[in-house]
């Protein structure tokens, strides 16, 4: 595995659809929730606390399962879509609100677009076809093994779009300082490396197993944020 | 994933050479996609105005769609829909999280994505018009995105626009110059752009068109005309399918 091939698919510039997206920021922004740097903050944090988890335990978990599969003759590689299957159903149930859903499957066949034409591989075409496209962490544990990335990193790379994504939305919305953005990116660091740890080290465990954290007050952010007859992001 | 989908019509393009046998341009690219012409350029230089204008002129003779990039997300697509130039099943807005030049040229997945749902759910289309949102004079498609790009700017916007020229004035493979029945009223010069337009873009095309007198952006039109007719600048499958469904 080449360690620049890790930078290309964290590099906010990797071309999967995110800066149309702001996670919900731009929904906590209108309602007056989000209007400062300690306000980003928060957010961050409870992005960090339940959205990370999930989305890089189940990341992880596609990536354990594909790189398997790269490993694997071909011939025992119909063996394999069972979990991707119960992984996308499993995500399905822990994503209740429909714009997420939506939002995360969007995500992921954009960056689905943007792995197959980065690391071809044949492991792409057994993620389970939806009209909308795989959820976005499906589509980047997929890309992640064809990458050639450790399952830990995937999920690095999971946690960090996690924080990187809003915190992006929040400079461009509110004009914050983009220094003082970075810095506090810097700071939860830290938080971050564990939540990519800790996912890494459940990736084995059977898709019901994996981490179920939910928001309500998000879900219906993001309910609301869809009805918008104006908004800047997708999500 | 639409290799089934070439256009028969694609391969009867009547063709005459001064000497049979002996042809110059390669052969045509086979098309298992529509032709995508990009409408970009500053904001309110009239590039709603001149797509529906070209909906006006082209929707009866071309299976046609168009793909918006408003900044405020439907803004742009509602005011075609309203105008009732072409089917609102013809038209797809796409979100830009406030980049609008980012889902043009950056990050083109948006779009690709727009373009694809609407061959899926239309069948075969001969055109797609991707518009940009309004942006400034350095906004310009991604290859990978459009075949051929129309950069309109108007010439209320001051008539030094084409000598300041970026890389919308001075690469777009068609400079539409836009409101020249204006041109009296805000003191512009019409030869002045004419000729910084000249020096800028060397042999590329300019139209000067005002869609107050022309409703149907006749020279645009034909432009456009040719480039779907002659695939002009088309190199067929360039990447990928997103392949998800």
């Amino acid at each position: 595995m080449h360690r620049t091939a890790y930078l290309l698919l964290a590099d906010g510039r990797f071309p999967s659809g995110g800066h149309a997206h702001s996670s919900g920021l731009e929904a906590a922004v209108a309602a007056g929730r989000v209007t400062d740097l300690p306000g980003l903050e928060a957010f961050l944090h409870g992005r960090l606390s339940y959205a990370a988890p999930v989305t890089a335990a189940f990341t992880a978990a596609t990536h354990l399962s594909a790189a398997r599969m790269g490993r694997a003759p071909c011939s025992t590689h119909s063996d394999v879509k069972v979990p991707f299957l119960s992984l996308d159903r499993e995500l399905e149930a822990r994503t209740v609100s429909p714009a997420l859903r939506l939002a995360s499957r969007r995500q992921g066949r954009a960056l689905l677009r943007a792995g197959r034409n980065t690391w071809p591989s044949e492991v792409y075409g057994h993620l389970p076809k939806h009209a909308d496209g795989p959820h976005q962490p499906l589509a980047l544990g997929v890309t992640a093994a064809a990458a050639g990335l450790s399952t830990e990193e995937a999920a690095q790379v999971a946690a960090y779009g996690v924080l990187t994504g809003p915190a992006s939305a929040a400079v461009r919305l509110l004009g914050l300082d983009p220094y003082q953005v970075q810095n506090l990116l810097a700071r939860m660091a830290g938080v971050c490396d564990e939540i990519a740890a800790a996912a890494a080290a459940v990736a084995h465990k059977s898709p019901q197993e994996l981490p179920a954290h939910a928001a309500p007050l998000a879900d219906i952010s993001a309910e609301l944020h869809a009805t918008w007859e104006v908004r800047l992001f997708a999500s | 994933m639409r290799a089934d989908h070439a256009y028969d019509h694609d391969e009867t393009v009547p063709h005459t050479h001064p000497e049979p046998g002996v042809d110059p341009h390669p052969p045509l690219p086979r098309l298992d996609r529509a032709v995508r012409i990009g409408i970009g350029g500053p904001v309110g230089s009239g590039k709603t105005a001149l797509v529906a204008a070209l909906c006006r002129a082209l929707a009866g003779e071309l299976r046609l769609a168009v793909v918006t990039n408003d900044i405020y997300t439907t803004e742009d697509a509602d005011f075609l829909k309203r105008a009732g130039v072409l089917d609102p099943s013809r038209i797809r807005a796409v979100e830009t999280g406030c980049c609008p030049h980012t889902a043009i040229r950056d990050d083109i997945s948006a779009n690709l994505d727009a373009v694809e749902e609407l061959e899926e759910a239309l069948g075969p289309l001969d055109l797609v018009l991707v518009e940009s949102g309004g942006d400034n004079l350095t906004a310009t498609f991604s290859k990978g995105l459009v075949d051929q790009q129309i950069f309109v700017v108007d010439v209320a916007g001051g008539d030094k626009v084409p000598r300041k020229g970026g890389p919308g004035v001075t690469t777009a493979d068609l400079l539409v110059i836009n409101k020249t029945d204006l041109a009296p009223l805000v003191g512009a010069d019409l030869s002045v752009m004419d000729r910084d337009a000249r020096a800028r873009r060397g042999t590329l095309p300019t139209i000067f068109q005002s869609i107050a007198q022309d409703p149907h952006a006749s020279q645009v039109a034909d432009w456009v005309r040719h480039v779907v007719a002659h695939a002009v600048g088309v190199h067929g499958h360039d990447h990928v399918h997103a392949g998800a469904h």
